[in-house]
């Protein structure tokens, strides 16, 4: 088994974990983006910032404060959170009841703020955060090596997009969610704080990117652009996975992930823009996503 | 619709005295010429130059925006690639600056015309994502294309001989080609928003079932608009080619697309010369702002956050709104 297709193996399997990898990345995001939607009914621009500042805050937690890894997993999510709260609470709340577009300007207004923030303050080049000694090293899995983090940002992502469904279908909370984006109103008369809700949605979602933030840390170098480049990939994947569906984003996170990582192996050229041409055609057969209702 | 912004308000209906403007509108495009003329005497051309390229892909634009409903996210694509194809033309086939700037203007039309396609089967949100991730497969094909020249772009385009007559090296004589240019669209624009088809896209704005239940092929009239729309930003980003002598991965990239909502949103969306005056403030700015870098990031979305909450109707709809007169 050194080769398949003509192609070295070991070459396919580490592009397709990468491309696992990348895949764990756009569909914890897309999720995060799908919940927001779900519940606000807002397109929040700002993700790929608040992904970028978990990432961040992570790094300045062990820089200043000396925490590191595994406390930075759970801290910078809810740092973040808390600034998607304030957020919400201070503006976007604000525009509930005006076109949705406006929503879409006011969060791409304030991820510009947020990016010309840490780059005054650091710069555009990168800086490192080290994979904490515990997930060092690498497997060996008889036809390739493993590195021991990749894996674990792998299944992280897995278990958290499992969590995030299992919250949603299953808990008393989530169906308060499912009913409140059907009908707010009705929610409300039966004395539920929608307008807290949503503010803890948005809170929970902009978590949700701060994780994948923290995850990406030691495999990306942290840099303000970080978030900026990723969210329009994030961006076709929940247009193709069909907006505000759990698992349409889950399932086309990862696949499109996986797709991009062949692509890299048969025609590398093509890698940049494969995800924009399923798009492309995904639209054309259906224009409502994979996944998504009309 | 809710609340103010995408439709230009609720103005009594004011009698147009002529091409399609009312008597305010008439002295405020005076005005705009007169402008136009007299500037160059006492500010530097080149800066105006970028101003007028800027005004009429804000203007663009807005034709989507302010009187269709649409925002599209990725209008750097045909601004981008029209600058890519008319340097092309104008350096390697050695074509006059006239007719490059056409082909600046086809080449955002045909983009246009197959991007649009697919967008406009998605409304609001979606559309605005669809064109986005689009725009961004263009810049991944600029940034790999082999005619682009990559991260470098195209460099020292000759400005030409304009009609085999007019000389453009001098800064002037590209000033009046530009300011031409840019009169000619923006009256093209609001021709376009003030005809019979500009009445059905504002219709189609403000209620698309009805609109389709009165028998208009709202799908047809969209795409043409979106057309419209990308063909004119691709004569601005041709014009802006002519007018630097390069065209470079800056103009196709999705900030640019931001920066064009930006202008519109400034100036106000939906009015005819708001997309002009939002250029203005913000080639101004960023003219004057250079020097501190990132912080002009910052403040650009800080206009963008305080337009969104406080001025929702940009400066033109607000001074409108307060003489209550439709501009």
């Amino acid at each position: 088994m050194d080769e398949i297709f003509g192609i070295p193996a070991p070459l396919l399997f580490g592009q397709l974990l990468l491309g696992l990898i990348n895949g764990a990345f756009y569909a914890l995001l897309s999720l995060g983006l799908a919940v927001i939607f779900g519940m606000l009914n807002v397109i929040n621009f700002t993700h790929g910032a608040q992904f970028m500042m978990g990432a961040f805050v992570a790094w300045m937690l062990l820089h200043y404060l000396g925490i590191g890894y595994w406390w930075a997993l759970l801290l910078a999510p809810l740092i973040v959170g808390f600034t998607g709260v304030v957020i919400e609470k201070t503006m976007i709340s604000r525009l509930y009841k005006l076109d949705h577009l406006y929503g879409l300007l006011l969060t791409f207004g304030v991820g510009l703020i947020i990016e010309g923030l840490f780059r005054n303050q650091y710069g555009s080049s990168g800086m490192p955060y080290r994979i904490p000694p515990e997930l060092q090293g690498a497997w060996d899995l008889g036809f390739m090596f493993m590195p021991v983090y990749r894996g674990w940002v792998v299944i992280v992502a897995i278990v958290a997009c499992l969590a995030t469904w299992l919250v949603i279908e299953k808990t008393k909370l989530g169906s308060y969610l499912r009913a409140a984006t059907e009908n707010p109103a009705l929610v409300q008369a039966f004395g539920i704080n929608v307008p807290r809700m949503m503010t803890l949605t948005y809170g929970a979602g902009v978590a949700l990117a701060a994780f994948a933030g923290v995850l990406a840390a030691p495999i990306y170098s942290v840099n303000p652009q970080m978030g900026a480049n990723l969210i329009i990939i994030v961006f076709a994947v929940v247009v193709i996975g069909g907006m505000g569906s759990i698992l349409g984003s889950v399932v086309t996170g990862f696949a499109l992930g996986v797709i991009e990582g062949f692509t890299r192996v048969f025609y590398p050229e093509a890698s940049a823009t494969v995800i924009f041409v399923v798009m492309a055609i995904v639209l054309l057969l259906r224009p409502a996503g994979l996944f998504g209702r009309a | 619709m809710a609340g103010p912004g995408f439709s230009g308000g609720d103005f009594k209906h004011e009698e147009q005295v002529f091409f399609g403007f009312t008597r305010t509108q008439l002295i405020a495009f005076l005005v705009m010429v007169a402008l136009v003329v007299i500037s160059p005497f006492f500010l530097y051309p080149v800066f105006l130059m970028k101003v007028l390229c800027f005004a009429l892909f804000a203007c663009a634009f807005n034709l989507l925006i302010g009187y269709v409903g649409l925002l599209s996210f990725g209008h750097a694509a045909y601004f981008g690639m029209g600058g890519y194809l008319a340097g092309h033309a104008a350096k390697e086939w050695g074509l006059p600056p006239e007719i490059a700037i056409l082909i600046g203007g086809a080449t955002g039309a045909i983009l246009g015309l197959v991007i649009g396609a697919i967008a406009i089967r998605r409304q609001g949100i979606y559309f605005a994502m669809i064109t986005l991730a689009f725009a961004q497969m263009v810049y991944f094909f600029c940034l790999q294309a082999p005619f682009t020249g990559g991260e470098d772009g195209i460099q020292s385009i000759p400005r030409g001989v304009l009609f085999g007559v007019f000389n453009l090296n001098s800064d002037m004589t590209m000033y009046w080609l530009t300011a031409g240019v840019f009169l000619i669209g923006f009256l093209l624009v609001h021709r376009i928003v003030h005809s019979p088809f500009g009445m059905v896209l504002k219709s189609i704005r403000e209620n698309e079932p009805r609109a389709t239940s009165l028998g208009y092929r709202t799908d047809d009239y969209k795409l043409m608009a979106f057309v419209l729309s990308a063909a004119l930003s691709g004569v601005a980003g041709g014009t802006k080619s002519i007018v630097f002598g390069i065209a470079t991965l800056t103009d196709v990239f999705w900030t640019m697309s931001g920066e064009v909502v930006l202008m519109s949103l400034v100036g106000g969306l939906g009015t005819i010369f708001g997309p002009v005056m939002g250029a203005v403030v913000i080639i101004t700015m960023q003219n004057y702002l250079a020097e501190f870098g990132a912080w002009v990031t910052v403040i650009q979305g800080v206009i963008f956050v305080l337009c969104v909450l406080a001025f929702r109707r940009g400066i033109v709809g607000e001074i409108g709104n307060w003489l209550k007169v439709r501009l």
